[in-house]
């Protein structure tokens, strides 16, 4: 079981090899995001750009059109926060070819607290124009996605959890743009889920299929843009849908899947699971999740409380 | 006693510089005839940048307007992105487009948006608007400038109210880490900004107070480690000989910062000096005057 952000790592000093494009611009946080390992590899590809996350975005902007293709190395609560001006007018609003990682997403970033947590990433990289929002649900869709990313030629955000997650997936997994995976069939309960929170919807349905429901379970692991019908026809016409998410309600998976309901000839009801509006705390994984209500036991519960 | 000997006459720099004036006169009237017909835009920033840019495209970046892309050309960031028009007449002036396209700025449909958009306009090396994001992207592009071994020099030019955005310090100060002396940043030190202070001194040109009165932007640059050179923003000699400079000081690993000291609104007697030429929109009776203290024939540019 590996983290992706060793992958993300990895992979890029794998990719790095073979193609010249790569660099990645860190924001010193190089010994947690794992671009420490690329530096190693690539020292002539890494640059330390500092604290300072706007200039690291203008920077990959010019070094993009310059024919590079540059990666981001930061928490994604800097850059999509911080750093959203210059990424909405030099890197959105260009179509560069930046690449956003947004590393230690969401609630769990080893119990720095909610000053760290990125919890509206979605809402807010959403909705930047010709933004792609990836957010892989284990080490190895997270490899695929990296890999597909590398070819792309356009601005993307993607989401980089700091800790390991039951895998969902094998390496025999691809990664196509916009694809919508049913992990399970079920006809009482639909489950849909995104990013890494997708691991424990899956322990979820096991708890739920334990209680004698039949649960689908289904994993969106591109917001945007994402095969719309394919995702309607795997949520729709089945059952109490739930969206299952480590960010906001407001925003992310949920106001997407209600969204396309609500604009779909065939609506359903959509029941959101995730963060309240407020604030988190610093604490370990565990108490986190459970306390806001995304560890297995308690999604199970919020579903079982709503049906 | 040591003979003292005169400098040879420069005769082709005298020759240059009455040509870059009738340029830059020109340039001054298409943003104020411009902005006029349109009825949107800026006035007082692109008058007092127009003079350098007019030295910059006729005198010193090496382009070519039917070769646009070419990897080799300088790059110009316009990062005081509200001065477009007085890029778009001077990219119009240098064949970038026909000078009647002008015409289409703010209309619509147009290339020229009222903010630089590198994928619209030819000529637009990076897209600007939201102040104090060219020098990040110019930092950028001489970085990759210098991972590729090319030669060409980058040039970001700023506006002092621009420089008070926090994240144009985060670029001077990693820019000087990064040795990028293929990197010069031009302030236009107009001394005002859209509203700003009042003033608090009497007797000065202006009826605002400067972006950074009391600060020694000078010693400011000189203290992160960039070569500082100051001139007299509409002064041809001491442009050209600024920009000679630069290129002295390639190899120098000390990215150039040009203080043009400018006055805001520059060559037209009622925009000069004062901030409520920061944008505004010419009467016909103004139009005219404006017209007889440029020397434009208003037949020719009748519209």
């Amino acid at each position: 079981m590996k983290a992706q952000r060793d992958v993300w790592g990895a992979t890029l000093t794998a990719l790095a090899d073979d193609d010249e494009r790569v660099l990645i611009i860190d924001g010193d946080l190089a010994t947690s995001t794992k671009a420490d390992v690329f530096a190693a590899a690539h020292p002539d590809r890494f640059i330390e750009a500092g604290i300072a996350e706007q200039n690291m975005v203008g920077m990959a902007f010019g070094l993009s059109t310059m024919g590079y293709r540059p990666w981001l190395s930061s928490f994604g609560v800097f850059l999509t926060h911080r750093a959203l001006d210059p990424v909405r007018m030099l890197v959105s609003q260009t179509g560069a070819a930046v690449r956003i990682a947004g590393h230690y997403s969401g609630l769990l970033n080893g119990s720095s607290g909610k000053t760290h947590q990125d919890i509206e990433d979605f809402a807010i990289m959403r909705a930047m124009p010709g933004m792609v929002v990836i957010a892989p649900a284990d080490e190895f869709e997270a490899e695929a996605a990296f890999r597909w990313i590398a070819d792309y030629d356009g601005p993307v955000y993607v989401r980089v959890a700091r800790d390991a997650v039951s895998p969902v997936f094998t390496d025999a997994v691809g990664f196509r743009l916009g694809a919508v995976h049913t992990l399970r069939e079920g006809s009482d309960v639909t489950l849909v889920s995104t990013g890494v929170q997708t691991s424990r919807t899956v322990d979820a349905a096991d708890i739920l299929q334990q209680r004698g429901l039949s649960v689908r379970v289904v994993h969106v692991p591109t917001l945007k843009p994402v095969d719309e019908d394919a995702l309607v026809a795997a949520v729709g016409g089945a059952g109490a849908v739930f969206t299952v998410e480590e960010h906001s309600r407001i925003g992310g998976l949920g106001s997407l899947v209600s969204e396309l309901s609500a604009e779909s000839a065939t609506p359903f009801r959509v029941t959101r699971i995730g963060l309240a509006d407020g604030w988190s705390e610093s604490a370990p994984s565990d108490f986190l999740l459970d306390k806001y209500g995304l560890s297995a036991e308690r999604v199970a519960e919020q579903v079982l409380a709503a049906l | 006693m040591t003979a003292l000997t005169s400098p040879p006459v420069d005769t082709d720099h005298i020759e240059s510089r009455a040509r870059l004036e009738s340029l830059a006169r020109r340039g001054r009237w298409l943003v104020l005839d411009t902005v006029a017909s349109s009825k949107a835009g800026h006035i007082g920033g692109p008058l007092s940048a127009m003079d350098v840019l007019i030295a910059l495209y006729f005198e010193r970046l090496n382009i070519d307007p039917a070769h646009d892309k070419n990897p080799e050309r300088d790059r110009f960031i316009l990062s005081k992105g509200h001065c477009a028009i007085g890029l778009y007449s001077v990219l119009a002036m240098r064949g970038y487009f026909p000078e009647a396209e002008l015409a289409t700025f703010d209309h619509g449909d147009s290339r020229l948006q009222g903010h630089p958009d590198m994928k619209l306009t030819p000529g637009v090396d990076v897209s600007t608007g939201s102040l104090g994001q060219g020098l990040a992207a110019g930092a950028g592009i001489a970085m990759g400038a210098k991972m590729q071994g090319r030669q060409f020099q980058t040039w970001v030019m700023m506006g002092d109210g621009e420089i008070q955005e926090g994240m144009v310090w985060e670029t001077v100060q990693s820019a000087a880490r990064f040795e990028l002396d293929n990197l010069t940043a031009i302030i236009d030190v107009n001394g005002l900004q859209q509203f700003g202070w009042p003033s608090t001194t009497d007797g000065d040109r202006f009826d605002r107070a400067e972006p950074f009165s009391g600060t020694n932007l000078g010693e400011v640059f000189r203290g992160f480690g960039w070569n500082v050179l100051t001139i007299d923003g509409h002064d041809f000699d001491e442009i050209l000989t600024a920009f000679d400079s630069v290129e002295l000081l390639r190899g120098s690993g000390r990215p150039t910062v040009i203080l043009s000291m400018t006055t805001k609104g520059k060559g037209i007697s009622f925009t000069e000096g004062t901030y409520n030429w920061h944008n505004g929109i010419a009467t016909t009776e103004q139009l005219e005057l404006a017209a007889r203290e440029l020397g434009i024939t208003l037949e020719e540019d009748a519209r």
